[in-house]
Formats: structure tokens, sequence, C-alpha cells
């Protein structure tokens, strides 16, 4: 059941990986930041977790929306190298802000009862979160499909990826739309964060594991695809539990082999859609 | 190297310019007196030159994959971590002589950086670069798995008790200057051949690079083998400069930030520029080192500001007034009989 949460996290990172075509490193420790924020937010005021996200989400979609328009926007080009220094230096810089004005310890947000609260289905025992983040991935992917499939702006975000200069003939302005494509993308990492930082602790290094889980869902589920990453994103979860069973303390390991296993014999990813050599 | 046509005037082709005739027996001069380093000056001063070296290796060498081979890992901790382990399982288990360890670690690393290539070379650009960052999560995995490599605790190495103290820190300080000229002299041969010259081709763009006749994956593959063996033998250095192997340093990510900022402050696809860029790095870690954090986010904002108004990096700057070169790679042409 950990696929929900990777879903949700892992679906911002298809977003700029495989639609907007832009190498994220930063991606992970933005989501531990979101979780941060969270976290300060319910200590100062008593609200749930679940209310910070009304806080914390827009403030890093704001974020997303100047850091894409304003730095990202000018890494852009043939080379890949660039994006992945500043993102990377990004990275970097929120991590160390953080182990300094936090410190190295474990976090964990609590959401009282619901934590611990299961379903009893005869067979099989759900646990509630889980189960709700399930449902609330697929809701959040659903939507974001529907957008980027059904909506003007999904259709030119696609279409600014393939070919931004004749995108800026037709009289659509390629950086405003990439920014609130970063927007979004920043607000589900800013919700994959939290929900995160509900299900497991985190500390202020704990991003570059998160950006790793969220790639490996993309590339299981291939690139270009919001359906194919939520059902990486199951993969990686039942790869991870599954294998957590029969090697107690190796779900981690197990998840990558199976990352791998996909990338030797299925490179194109459950849905197919990019073909790449 | 002259090549003459019948109709036309001879064509002269240099590879050395005015200021590599006078910055390559520079660079050797300066290998010759850091030779003599520990016989002048306090030993104290030579662990910290250990690290500049080991710095300068692991630059170049991601520079050779990255600023020629156009592949931006963000994995090669993986290797030093390989080297390092292959270092004290040669020298302690199997009990091979420490400077023959040091070349075998490196190519126990670059063998698994062949076998890795395989997979990682599915994924192109960023894609390759956090497919590598998972390999090595996984090489790192794997190897805490065994007991007789001390778990997640890592193992101390002994070799190295043979000698006594004082000896022991200029040993090692030896055996980074030698692993060091002959990383750099390796970087400098093979971008001054043909070989370089096509993979400086693949690197701008595979398809035309491919068309004109490059084994576009046969070249990438030699690079990133070469990088393998160098960033191994940087760690074989490492774990006989600290005496000890730790599987969550060795394997950190941090060794890959360290490669990628040096690289691209001092200026990718440069020579010369892993060498300053180790420089900097390494003289702002002396003077900050007592910050911790503070130094590695002033490190972020450097390297961003590089990556996003000078692209070029420090030697991109200096090169901006005049062209200038310390080794001899590039090409100059002249007609005729003249220079």
């Amino acid at each position: 059941m950990l696929g929900g949460l990777y879903a949700i996290f892992a679906a911002g990172l298809s977003l700029i990986f495989g639609v907007m075509k832009i190498v994220s490193l930063s991606y992970g420790a933005f989501a531990v930041l979101a979780a941060f924020l969270a976290l300060h937010f319910t200590q100062a005021t008593g609200w749930p977790p679940v209310l910070a996200l009304l806080v914390v989400v827009p403030v890093m979609a704001a974020f997303g929306w100047a850091l894409q328009r304003f730095v990202l926007q000018r890494t852009l080009g043939t080379s890949a190298l660039p994006s992945i220094l500043v993102t990377f230096g990004i990275a970097i810089i929120i991590e160390n802000v953080l182990l300094i004005t936090e410190s190295a310890d474990q976090k964990r947000m609590s959401l009282g009862w619901i934590d611990t609260a299961a379903l009893d289905l005869g067979l099989i025992r759900l646990g509630v979160y889980p189960l709700g983040l399930f449902v609330l991935s697929l809701v959040l992917l659903g939507i974001l499909a529907w957008v980027m499939a059904k909506t003007q702006f999904g259709r030119a975000v696609r279409a600014i990826s393939e070919d931004a200069p004749t995108v800026e003939l037709l009289g659509i302005r390629p950086k405003m739309i990439y920014a609130w494509a970063g927007a979004i993308a920043l607000a589900l990492a800013a919700i994959g964060g939290v929900a995160s930082g509900i299900q497991t602790s985190f500390s202020p290094t704990s991003g570059g594991m998160l950006l790793i889980f969220a790639f490996e869902a993309v590339i299981i589920g291939g690139i270009g695809s919001l359906w194919g990453t939520f059902l990486g994103a199951l993969v990686l979860g039942v790869a991870q539990t599954v294998g957590a069973n029969y090697f107690p303390s190796q779900g981690i390991l197990i998840g990558h082999i199976v990352f791998l296993i996909f990338l030797a014999f299925m490179p194109q990813g459950l849905s197919g859609k990019v073909k790449r050599s | 190297m002259t090549m003459t046509r019948p109709e036309l005037s001879p064509v002269k082709v240099t590879r050395w310019t005015r200021t590599s005739k006078f910055g390559t027996p520079g660079v050797l001069l300066v290998f010759v007196i850091m030779f003599a380093l520990p016989f002048m000056t306090a030993l104290s001063n030579i662990r910290p030159v250990t690290d500049l070296l080991v710095f300068i290796i692991l630059g170049s060498m991601w520079n050779l994959m990255a600023g020629y081979g156009g592949m931006e890992s963000v994995g090669q901790q993986a290797y030093i971590g390989l080297g390092a382990y292959g270092l004290v399982v040669l020298a302690d288990q199997v009990g091979v002589n420490i400077f023959l360890a040091v070349p075998l670690a490196g190519l126990i690393a670059g063998v698994i950086a062949f076998l890795i290539s395989f997979l990682a070379f599915r994924l192109t650009g960023g894609y390759f670069a956090i497919g590598t960052w998972v390999i090595a999560e996984v090489v790192k995995l794997i190897i805490t798995q065994f007991p007789s490599l001390g778990l997640g605790s890592g193992i101390s190495l002994y070799a190295m008790s043979a000698f006594e103290r004082d000896l022991r820190i200029a040993v090692s300080y030896w055996i980074a200057l030698g692993v060091t000229l002959v990383a750099l002299l390796i970087c400098v041969l093979l971008v001054r051949s043909g070989f370089g010259l096509g993979l400086t081709a693949v690197r701008d763009d595979p398809t035309a690079a491919a068309t004109s006749g490059v084994d576009v994956s046969r070249a990438k593959r030699l690079v990133f083998v070469i990088s393998g063996i160098g960033t191994g033998m940087a760690g074989a250095i490492i774990a006989i400069s600290t005496l000890t192997v730790q599987p969550d340093s060795l394997f950190s990510v941090q060794w890959s930030v360290l490669m990628i900022f040096m690289v691209v402050i001092g200026g990718v696809g440069t020579l010369e520029g892993p060498i300053i860029g180790a420089i900097i790095f390494w003289g702002l870690r002396e003077a900050l080192a007592d910050y911790g954090s503070l130094y590695l986010i002033l490190l972020g904002i450097i390297a961003i500001a590089f990556a996003l108004f000078f692209r070029g990096g420090v030697w991109g700057l200096i090169q901006r007034r005049r062209r200038f070169s310390v080794f001899p790679t590039g090409y100059a042409t002249s007609f005729g009989r003249s220079t």
C-alpha cells in the first residue's frame, strides 16, 4: 500500500520529467521542505497536518512558479547539465539549510487515531490511512491526466515540450505555461512530502531517497505516461512491501532490483509510450 | 605532423601552442616539486594536499565522462566505494602489496563499471543521472550485505600499519601523486587522440557522430569504464589515507556533488578546468571547514551562479580574454611554409 504514497509523489516528477522534459534533482528536497513546513505549521497552530496542506501547498506552488519562471527556464537547452547542476545545487542548499535550522533528527507527523486505524475485511486488514492515500492518489492523478489531456493548458504544456518556438508563434507564452506547470509539480511534491511525513519519519537528508523512489516509479511506468507512473508506483510499493516480508530490512533493495529488472528487460516501461535505445 | 597535397601549398598542423609549450613542462615541474614535498614541509601539511590530489583525480575523471563523453553521472560514488572496499579486501584479506592493490582496486571498479554501463546506457541525459544514482545505491546495499565486509558499519585497513605513521602519510601522498599524474596523462592523451575528437563529437551530437563513423556506444562505454577505474583508484587512495572504509560516507551522493561542482566551477569540457575547480573547492573547504553545512550552502550558490551565468567556468572566463591552454590538445592549421 506504499504505492499510493509513491504515486502522489511520482505524479509531479512524471509531469516534470515526462511531459515537460526537464530534469529535476531537487524534487525530493522540496518534498522534505514541505514536510517541515507542515510540521511547524501543525506545531504552531495545533491543527492537523491535513489542514496544513491548505497553507503549505499554495506556498510550495508559488515557489515552484517562481523557480521555474526565473531560474529553471534559463537552464533549458540542448544540454542536460545546466538543469542537473542547478536543481542539484538547490537540493544541496535546501538540505543544508534544513540541517542547520532543524537538526538531523528524524521527525514524524501524526493524524491521531487515523494513524493506526484499520478496516477489517476478513482476509486482510487495510490501514485507513494508506487506503486514503491510495484513493487520493487516484483522484489527483485522474485530475492531472484530465488536465494534461483535455484542457487548453495541458495541450499547451505538451506542445511546448515538443516544439517551444512554434507554440510561441501561435500566441502562447511558453515561459508562463511552464511556470504554471512547475507550480503544479511542486504542489504535488508538497502533498507527497506531507503524506510521506505522516506515513514514515523524515529528516533533512531523506529527500534523495524520495527522489529515487519517484524516479523508479516513473521509469517502471514508462516516461511520459501519467497512468503508467501510477502503475509503476504500485509495482514499486508492492515490490518493497513483499520484499520486506521475505527479506526483512531489505525492502528498499528489492525495490531497486525490480527497477533494474524493468530497466534491463522492459526499458520502455509498463505503458510502453516512449521508445528508448 | 605535416600533411602535403601536390597542388596546394603544404598545410602545417600544430598541436602545441605558445602557452602549452610552457604550460605542460610547467605542470611536470610542479609534479617534480610536489614529489619532494614530504621532505620540505611538516607532515601535517601533507594530508590536506593528498585530499587535493584526490579531488583533482575525481574532477578530471568526472569531466572526462561528462565534459567529453556527455554522460552526467550522479552515481560515481559507486566506484569510490568499490575502489575503497576493493583495496581493503585485496590488501588485507588477499594480501596483495599495497602499491599493486591500488591499480587492481581501480580495475575492479572498472570491471563493475563495464557491467553497469549496459544497464545505465539505456537511459540518457537526466534519466541517466538519476539512474546511475540508483545503481550506486544498489551497489552500496549489496556490499553492506556481506559480514566479511563489515555490513553497514564498514571495516578498517590494516595493511598500512606496516609503515610507521610519518612514512604512512608520505606513502599515501605519493600514491595519490602518482595516480594523479597517470590520470591527467591519460586524460591529455585521450582527448588529444582521434578518439577524443570522436568523443567530443558524440557529446555534441550523437547522431551526427554516428553518421560520421564514430562507434557511439563503444566510445561512451570506454570513457565510462576509464572514469570508473580512475574514480575507483581515488576511492582506494581515500581508504589508504583514512585507514577505514565506511559505506555511508563512501557511497554518499556528496561525492558526486563534489565532482559536479568542481568541474562546473572550473570549466566543464576542458582539461584545465577540473584542476582549477579542485583547487578552488579545496581552498574553500580548508577556509570554511569549521562552518560545516554553511560551506555546502555557499558552494551550492556558487555552482548555481556558474551554471546560470558563466557556463564555461573559471577557465572559460580566463580564456575569454585570450586563447590559452596548458595542454597540447587543440589544433591550429596554417598554410604555407611559415610558422
